[in-house]
């Protein structure tokens, strides 16, 4: 009993909506019976200097021997007691031959309820500050409507006004579904969503779950404000059960897998998506949560076995450039780099191997020619960066093409530092000539910027070109020479 | 949490008081009962700030989660407290005799309004009316603007470093200040953190300016300002002497301002001058424009595949969605899968969500509604003038922000020459009317501006202020405005808001 009890008040002190428990209504009554016992012994001492808050009656700040003094006593000892019972409670052990004792006491700082200017609830913890500004009024001097929460019966309309204003209210008397009903109804034309939450807060403890969920259906603005609630709350499993109860079938799916961001060990990850695959997503969601769960299953492979190499020493690629983060949980394309950096030459059967990924998860020619062309250029593999390029057509000769512009291969290359020679072969490649000279005279391609001139056959720039070059070097005399050759019709 | 209850242990004099603003929230009591914390708490209360004053024309409820709320989840809660915000607001400035609205969430609050006048009859007061007009918008009605590229000088600020309620922080090498001699040794390492609102005349005069037209501004300052304190030559009497000190802390101060505004400036110039910026601000006005928003986007797929940030990819997606309004299910499967490929596939989360807010979704009725409304309300204007304005469209060098015309349109020539636009827009459009006591009927005289207040339900950007603030100095306008909402924002801020959070929660 006493356990109950404590509970009892703690969630009291806490809420400012009780809780259902076993004991009775009666039990405030009792308990106001007690307070009002106590101050009226009091009434002899109370100090009622008016300090300069003009809807307060205050007590004096003097601590010796007067009632702020004792319930300063009371704040201090119930803190602590609230601390020990905090405790207690976690440690679950069982010391609470100390309750009864505070019980009174709460009930008599009970009473001694700071009132502030800012339009609020009231709550008995109030009465803990022990700062020494703050100040009390008796309860009793609040006016007798006030009282009236505790034994009189608020319509569902009052209620839900009061709780629209932040006062205590007790929802218990509700009982019938009927009633609960109506309160929730009017909770909802209300509009106050802290309300609304307050009453399906209650509700979701009294009510069935079926019988909840079924009258929630026919309330659109209850059943968003409860799911939400859900969602912001945790509560995965009444969500999703709810979410199933609707037939939403895709929000059930989606809501579950999200749930795969609050696992960490990288197996159980796996399982869980493993366990998504068969939900009811849209078809395009259903297969980007299988290629989730494929690339993860990979990834642990990879990364187990790249683990194993590296450590082992043995290979050169990992010896040189050793691996900065591991692979798992990364994005698909990150997983296609890291496979193009250290697992180039694999054979497609490997999982490591990057033509297996691009089959497996049907990567694009773009896409994938790209992220290899990054890699292979970051390890200045340039002859790797050719044979991306290289097709031989069907009468046997080879001739470069791209899925994606030249400009691209020629600044990824030059991003990596690759060596004029390198950047000059595919600045020669770009097909639109403006890009082209840009870029050749960005990057000091000074071959292809002559040869291009000379195409154009546009003397003036050619020539000014001259000074861009180094006096002396070969390209000068390139310079010169076609500038000489009188076979050539020039433009200007 | 956990600290707070070890925290305790060790000193267990120590007060724990919890001051919920801008309102105490249930959820939050309940998980700190579930925590077995609540009780630790001696003091609990909340401090209730509907609509705070971000400058003398401007409001906010600065309630990040509104529009995900409202559009999102369907929880209206954050309409209750605007509705709220609104009685407030009636109470001090008079009753508003007239509320235009459009959109879902504005009617919702409309019809909160007059349920809340007529319960709370007491409320009535003798106050003239200074607001003439509400009007009412949800920011689904317009989903476009937030997304663009905003290109005044106070959006940029946003949306390169971020204002937060009225504070920016930047890199402080600029702000540095010179001291002979010390070649640069000690360069601060803090970030600069200045203050930006309409008390610095400065920051008054150009904040609503596009951006290229700042320069001008601030060199005719700097000239001024020079002239100013060059008077000291000139002063030679002991009264003018002293007349030019009285003006030196002005003179200062606006000195001051000016080697703030101009370091600001430069930042940013940094940044609109670049490739990049050039690239993606000429994808985003190619849509706005209605080019080529049936494809899949070169740009976008390069920046995809260069591994931009997410935030701006999607911006750019959903810009092209709104343009269009939806993509082709082919365009949109693609571009899904570069992005789960790219950024990772547990993205699926925020894709829905956007779906869900209508920003990137597939095209339902096979029908582009956007260039009817584009060219009706005349949302692109191609001779903008950068420098001397003389439409909204210089706020995002060309496009007109879409709110801002509908409440162009209203004050002249009124809803009804747009019902048919109006009508491809999401949500009602309604007109209610408040009785005003007798006596209070206000007569505007002749060359009066009428007042409008224009609340935006869901966010609005520091670009559509600007262009309102065109339109109220505009010479016979004839509407003054003053603009709340539930939210200051830019795009990213806002698709950021729209974003699953991928980390496992803290508890």
């Amino acid at each position: 009993m006493s356990r109950a009890r404590a509970d009892e008040e703690e969630y009291w002190h806490s809420s400012k909506f009780r809780a259902f428990t076993f004991d009775d209504e009666d039990d405030e009554l009792s308990q106001l019976k007690e307070s009002k016992r106590a101050v009226n012994s009091l009434r002899d001492i109370v100090d009622d200097d008016d300090d300069d808050d003009l809807e307060r009656v205050s007590w004096s700040g003097e601590p010796v021997g007067s009632i702020s003094w004792s319930i300063k006593e009371t704040a201090s000892s119930s803190t602590s007691s609230l601390e020990g019972r905090d405790s207690g409670l976690q440690k679950g052990s069982s010391s609470y031959a100390a309750f009864p004792k505070q019980v009174s006491s709460y009930s008599l700082s009970s009473l001694f309820k700071g009132r502030n200017k800012l339009p609020s609830f009231q709550s008995l913890s109030d009465a803990l500050s022990d700062t020494g500004v703050k100040n009390y009024a008796p309860e009793l001097r609040r006016p007798k409507a006030e009282y009236k929460d505790y034994s009189s019966d608020w319509s569902p309309k009052d209620t839900v006004r009061r709780m629209q204003r932040g006062k205590v209210c007790s929802l218990e008397r509700f009982r019938s579904l009927q009633d609960k009903l109506v309160l929730l109804d009017e909770a909802v034309a209300g509009h106050d969503g802290n309300v609304i939450t307050a009453v399906l807060i209650f509700l979701k403890r009294t009510l069935r779950r079926e019988i909840l969920f079924r009258e929630l259906e026919v309330r659109q603005v209850a059943l968003c404000h409860l799911i939400h609630f859900l969602k912001e709350a945790g509560e995965q499993k009444l969500l999703l059960d709810l979410l199933r109860f609707l037939d939403r079938t895709e929000e059930v799916a989606l809501s579950q897998y999200r749930e795969h961001l609050n696992i960490q060990d990288v197996e159980k990850r796996r399982e869980f998506l493993k366990g998504c695959i068969g939900l009811p997503f849209s078809a395009e969601d259903t297969s980007h949560i299988q290629d989730h769960y494929t690339l993860l299953e990979r990834q642990i492979i990879i990364e187990a076995n790249d683990r194993h190499l590296e450590t082992a020493g043995q290979s050169e690629i990992f010896r040189k450039y050793p691996r900065k983060a591991s692979i798992l949980n990364m994005p698909l394309v990150t997983t296609l780099f890291y496979s193009c950096f250290y697992h180039y030459t694999e054979a497609e059967g490997t999982f490591s191997s990057p033509t297996n990924l691009k089959k497996t998860f049907k990567i694009p020619d773009k896409q994938y020619v790209l992220t290899a062309l990054a890699a292979r250029a970051k390890l200045r593999a340039w002859d790797d960066v050719d044979a991306l390029f290289t097709t031989k057509n069907w009468l046997g000769y080879t001739k470069k093409k791209a899925p994606i512009g030249f400009h691209r291969v020629v600044e990824i290359l030059q991003r990596n530092n690759a060596p004029v020679q390198v950047l000059e072969e595919y600045v020669r490649l770009v097909e639109d000539v403006e890009t082209r000279l840009n870029l050749a005279t960005k990057y000091k391609c000074h071959d292809v910027v002559i040869e291009t001139y000379k195409d154009l056959k546009d003397r003036i720039q050619l020539t000014a070109y001259k000074c861009k070059v180094e006096r002396g070097s070969a390209e000068e005399e390139k310079i010169n020479s076609i500038l000489n050759n009188m076979q050539i019709r020039w433009k200007n | 949490w956990g600290c707070a209850q070890e925290d305790r242990g060790r000193s267990p004099q120590r007060d724990f008081h919890i001051l919920f603003v801008p309102r105490r929230s249930l959820l939050c009591e309940q998980w700190l009962k579930e925590q077995g914390v609540l009780g630790s708490f001696i003091h609990r209360e909340q401090y209730s700030l509907d609509l705070i004053p971000f400058d003398g024309d401007l409001l906010s409820m600065e309630s990040e989660s509104a529009f995900k709320e409202c559009y999102l989840e369907s929880d209206q809660t954050s309409l209750y407290h605007a509705a709220k915000g609104l009685m407030t607001l009636q109470a001090l400035y008079g009753t508003i005799p007239q509320i235009f609205g459009k959109g879902e969430c504005a009617r919702h609050v409309a019809n909160m309004m007059i349920r809340m006048k007529r319960e709370f009859p007491g409320s009535q007061n003798s106050i003239f009316p200074v607001f003439d007009t509400l009007l009412l918008l949800d920011r689904n009605v317009d989903l476009l603007t937030p997304l663009a590229t905003q290109l005044t000088y106070e959006g940029l600020i946003d949306e390169i470093y971020g204002i937060q309620n009225t504070y920016v922080k930047l890199p402080p090498e600029k702000f540095a200040p010179k001291k002979q001699g010390e070649g640069g040794k000690d360069l601060p390492t803090e970030p600069k953190k200045l203050q930006l609102n309409s008390a610095e005349e400065l920051y008054a005069e150009i904040r609503d300016k596009n951006f290229n037209a700042v320069g001008s501004v601030l060199s005719k300052k700097a000239k001024i300002i020079s002239a100013a304190f060059e008077e000291r030559h000139h002063a030679k009497t002991v009264g003018e002497i002293k007349q030019f000190v009285s003006q030196l802390p002005h003179m200062q101060a606006a000195r001051s301002s000016l080697a703030n505004h101009t370091s600001i400036a430069e930042l940013i110039k940094d940044i609109t001058t670049s490739e990049d910026f050039f690239d993606n601000l000429t994808v985003e006005q190619e849509f706005m424009s209605g080019i080529d928003t049936d494809k899949v986007n070169n740009y976008i797929e390069d920046c995809i595949a260069q591994k931009h940030p997410l935030i701006k990819i999607l911006r750019l997606v959903c810009l092209q969605s709104v343009c269009n309004s939806g993509l082709k299910q082919k365009v949109l499967d693609h571009y899904k899968r570069e992005i789960l490929q790219t950024y990772g596939y547990e993205h699926i989360l925020t894709l829905n969500n956007l779906e869900k807010a209508g920003l990137l979704k597939p095209q339902t009725s096979g029908r582009n509604n956007y260039p009817t409304i584009r060219k009706t309300l005349r949302l692109w204007m191609d001779d903008v003038n950068e420098q001397n304005p003389n439409d909204i469209s210089y706020v995002y060098s060309g496009y007109a922000p879409l709110s801002v015309r509908l409440a162009q349109l209203l004050a002249r020539p009124g809803w009804r020459s747009i019902e048919e636009v109006l009508k491809m827009l999401p949500g009602p459009h309604f007109e209610e009317r408040q009785q005003l006591p007798t006596g209070l009927q206000k007569k505007r005289q002749h060359g009066e501006n009428r007042v409008t207040l224009v609340f935006f339900l869901g966010g609005v950007t520091y670009a559509e202020i600007a262009a309102l603030r065109f339109l109220s100095q505009m010479e016979d306008g004839g509407t003054e405005y003053v603009i709340a909402t539930t939210k200051l924002i830019n795009g990213t801020s806002w698709i950021k808001s729209l974003m699953e959070k991928l980390e496992p929660a803290p508890f």
